[in-house]
């Protein structure tokens, strides 16, 4: 039994280190700061002809539907500029990893990105729970952390994430919008809450909240992610009397809400966030669950009449310069996503990052990046302007009230701006939207 | 003698490790860190399924137990990472008693799936109480290193430290309780618990001490986990975590402690060097994204065709085959390398003599 005992120390040690050595040489070129051949390198990730962006997405695993086609819209539209000059002659290589939407994944992905491949930012990583496990370590670290793809409002905290900034229109601003809508179009109605209980489904409600009379409100229901029965809580909307049921929920509680209510024979008008109604999304879903449940419904009959709200050009209005523009580079260099609002939102927060990196200027550091989104950027795609201001990481300040039909959102009246306090107005904004660029390079 | 040996194994590894985290990068440094993680987590599991022959689906869910433990211990109580290691260990230890109670009580599939029941409903308790767990979002641990290090000292070798540290004395304590007299009831109990149990061993007893020395170990790599990633969430602790920790223990070689080395190795090498390799040639999104798990997959089948006792039990084969012919200080060659595949356990005094099984190959 002695030999066997004095093998293991010899066996132990080489196996640590051929493996780690071994796993050394994977890192190759890219141990330097700045990663190559950069003479002209003004930062980590910039070389004489790239900038290098990493980020995190969901790409396979619960959150991948729909939110893994984000990533490569972006890269589409990153494609597009590069193909047209590059950002101050620099070609922007986008690398983005698959976290599974687990948190710890997250953590590892993003600190490969960080120390290993010296990406120059982090940039529109995806998910609030995931994104929270790495905020504070690129915060840290100096890394430009930019247009993440959640609306949680607390991202926009530049005292504690100087480096952070938001972008997509926040829960709590889209709770106020719908919620003044509400108050205006259903005064008197009985109103009933559905939402997922995290920073999300909070925000959301929070929001509304600022705006409905609570007296309005007659049942309050969360949910969690996990637990795909919502029976329950449809029947309590349904014994409380609701006639409009406001929910912030994702695409797959969205339909399993709008199923559950149709079992216990309760009709209300729906309310649904932004994040829980791409129409073309939750028909799928709809028409997937009810399968399983044995019944066919038509998922864009379902839809029909859904109240919702918008922050981008809506895709139906072909006329708009914007659709025109992502239509245009989703078909050279993306043909094989479907145009959908996924794809939308990647292109268009791609234009937005290549803003801020052109005027960053022409040698650009990631404090550079940083003061000049904090010094505002001029509205690009979106329909409302952006609150980045040296005391302001949050992102668009408003978006419009829109209504489904035949399985397209479309735009009820103006677009409306307002702030995240539980005061300020909800307002016309008077603006108007400028048109895309027809080079389709800001 | 066995501890002493056992301590200067530990002290050598210590200094390889001391040595590579000086010399690789950042995030080399970072991935010791998960690989210590996993070592610890995986040798707890395949000595509760090696030596003990109890099987869990449920080591994630200890996991979480140690993981929120060093969180609440953290946030609220601001101990030290030294006394939150071993705290968290010691509540997951009451955790693993408690399951182990039950567990001595199943067999086979009926433990797998109550094991797996808590694999899939622990987590979501989490969510269940929000105010005090941080419900999805989860709860943030901050540690940094001690500042007689300096400003610039990198962050991530600090973390290779401490949890190379912490792995290294779990593991001499697991290698010398399975050398201990308690290690070889837990053999005797595998190997025939009627024969054991007539032989006057606490069958239900050296069960649940399993469980418990198990429960321990994942509950010091969950709190190693937590401080790794900063952050303890429930999405961290699904099953995939629980059947991958399973995955490591029978790719390394169930029962060894370099074998869960192997194992871990695999679990936090293998996706990212495959990912770099897949994104680096340029295939397209959604072939790419999947390559990592396909990847792993091929990895599991073809260690099981080729090493059906897992990568140390392949290794040790190896060693056997070559070994004996040259002459050699370490003892008769008929007594040193094991080569059969009688037993899961590689390390097992109650193993055949190698002699017969020297015959078996020379016909084959």
């Amino acid at each position: 039994m002695n030999t066997s005992h004095r093998l293991r120390l010899p066996v132990i040690a080489a196996a640590v280190t051929a493996s780690l050595v071994a796993a050394g040489c994977g890192s190759g070129s890219s141990s330097g700061p700045g990663g190559g051949s950069g003479a002209a390198a003004s930062a980590p990730g910039i070389t004489s002809t790239e900038i290098l962006i990493g980020s995190h997405q969901p790409l396979t695993g619960p959150a991948a539907p729909g939110y893994s086609e984000i990533a490569p819209a972006a890269n589409a539209y990153f494609q597009y500029v590069n193909a047209h000059g590059g950002v101050n002659g620099l070609k922007i290589k986008y690398k983005y990893l698959d976290d599974g939407y687990d948190p710890s994944k997250t953590v590892s992905v993003v600190h490969q990105l960080v120390l290993q491949d010296n990406v120059f930012s982090i940039f529109n990583g995806l998910g609030t729970p995931t994104h929270l496990a790495v905020v504070k370590y690129l915060n840290a670290s100096k890394v430009p952390d930019v247009f993440i793809a959640s609306g949680c409002n607390c991202w926009n905290n530049p005292a504690a994430y100087p480096y952070t900034f938001g972008w997509q229109l926040d829960y709590v601003r889209e709770g106020k919008i719908l919620g003044a809508y509400l108050k205006q179009h259903f005064a008197g109605k009985k109103i009933g809450y559905f939402y997922q209980n995290d920073e999300f489904g909070q925000d959301g409600v929070k929001g509304l909240d600022f705006e409905i009379p609570h007296s309005q409100v007659v049942s309050r229901q969360s949910y969690v992610p996990t637990n795909v029965n919502v029976g329950p809580q449809a029947s309590a909307l349904k014994a409380s009397g609701a006639q409009v049921v406001v929910a912030f929920s994702i695409p797959a509680f969205t339909a399993l809400l709008k199923l559950a209510s149709l079992k216990v024979g309760w009709n209300p008008t729906f309310v649904v966030s932004n994040v829980g109604t791409d129409p073309t999304t939750l028909a799928g879903l709809l028409e997937a669950f009810a399968k399983k449940g044995g019944a066919n419904v038509s998922g864009n009959q379902l839809t029909q009449g859904i109240i919702t709200d918008g922050y981008l050009p809506t895709l139906g209005d072909t006329g708009n310069s914007w659709i025109a523009l992502f239509k245009k580079v989703h078909d050279t260099y993306d043909a094989k996503a479907p145009l959908d609002g996924n794809v939308l939102y990647g292109e268009a927060v791609a234009y937005t990052f290549v803003q801020a990196m052109l005027k960053a200027g022409k040698n650009p550091t990631r404090a550079g990046l940083v003061k000049a989104i904090s010094s505002g950027l001029p509205q690009g795609a979106a329909v409302a302007p952006y609150d980045y201001s040296a005391t302001g990481h949050g992102g668009m300040m408003g978006g419009y009230i829109g209504v489904i039909k035949n399985g397209a959102v479309v735009q009820q009246g103006p677009v409306w701006t307002t702030d995240t306090t539980p005061t300020g107005a909800v307002t016309q904004f008077t603006g108007t939207q400028p048109a895309a660029p027809a080079s389709g390079m800001p | 003698m066995t501890l002493l040996r056992h301590l200067a194994a530990a002290v050598a590894v210590g200094a390889v490790v001391w040595a590579l985290s000086v010399q690789l990068n950042a995030f080399r440094d970072f991935q010791m860190a998960q690989v210590a993680v996993y070592v610890v987590a995986i040798a707890g599991l395949s000595l509760l399924i090696g030596l003990s022959g109890q099987i869990s689906l449920g080591h994630g869910a200890f996991m979480a137990v140690g993981a929120y433990t060093t969180a609440l211990l953290m946030l609220h109580l601001n101990w030290p990472i030294w006394a939150v290691f071993p705290a968290s260990a010691a509540v997951t230890a009451l955790a693993g008693a408690v399951v182990g109670l039950a567990a001595a009580r199943l067999h086979g599939p009926y433990l797998a799936g109550a094991t797996l029941m808590l694999a899939v409903a622990l987590p979501s308790l989490a969510s269940q109480f929000p105010g005090v767990l941080g419900g999805d979002q989860g709860l943030s641990v901050t540690v940094v290193p001690p500042a007689a290090l300096g400003a610039t000292f990198p962050p991530t070798r600090w973390l290779a430290w401490v949890c190379a540290l912490a792995a290294l004395i779990a593991l001499v304590i697991l290698a010398n309780l399975g050398r201990s007299r308690v290690g070889r009831n837990w053999r005797a109990i595998r190997d025939d618990p009627v024969a054991a149990a007539l032989s006057g061993l606490n069958v239900a007893a050296l069960r649940v001490l399993a469980f418990i020395v198990s429960a321990a170990c994942a509950g010091l790599a969950g709190s190693m986990l937590a401080v790794t990633t900063s952050l303890v969430s429930p999405g961290s602790f699904t099953l995939s975590l629980s059947i991958a920790l399973l995955a490591g223990a029978v790719l390394g070689g169930l029962g060894t402690l370099t074998g869960a080395l192997w194992g871990a190795l695999v679990v936090v090498l293998v996706p990212t060097y495959v990912t770099d390799v897949a994104t680096s040639h340029g295939l397209s999104g959604g072939v790419a994204a999947n390559i990592p798990i396909a990847a792993y997959g091929v990895v599991l089948i073809v260690v099981m065709l080729v090493f059906p006792y897992g990568i140390q039990g392949g290794l040790r084969r190896l060693a056997g085959q070559f070994l004996p012919s040259s002459p050699t200080r370490l003892g008769p060659p008929a007594r040193r390398a094991p080569t059969g595949e009688r037993t899961e356990d590689l390390d097992s005094p109650y193993r055949r003599p190698p002699v017969s099984e020297h015959q078996e190959e020379g016909t084959s």
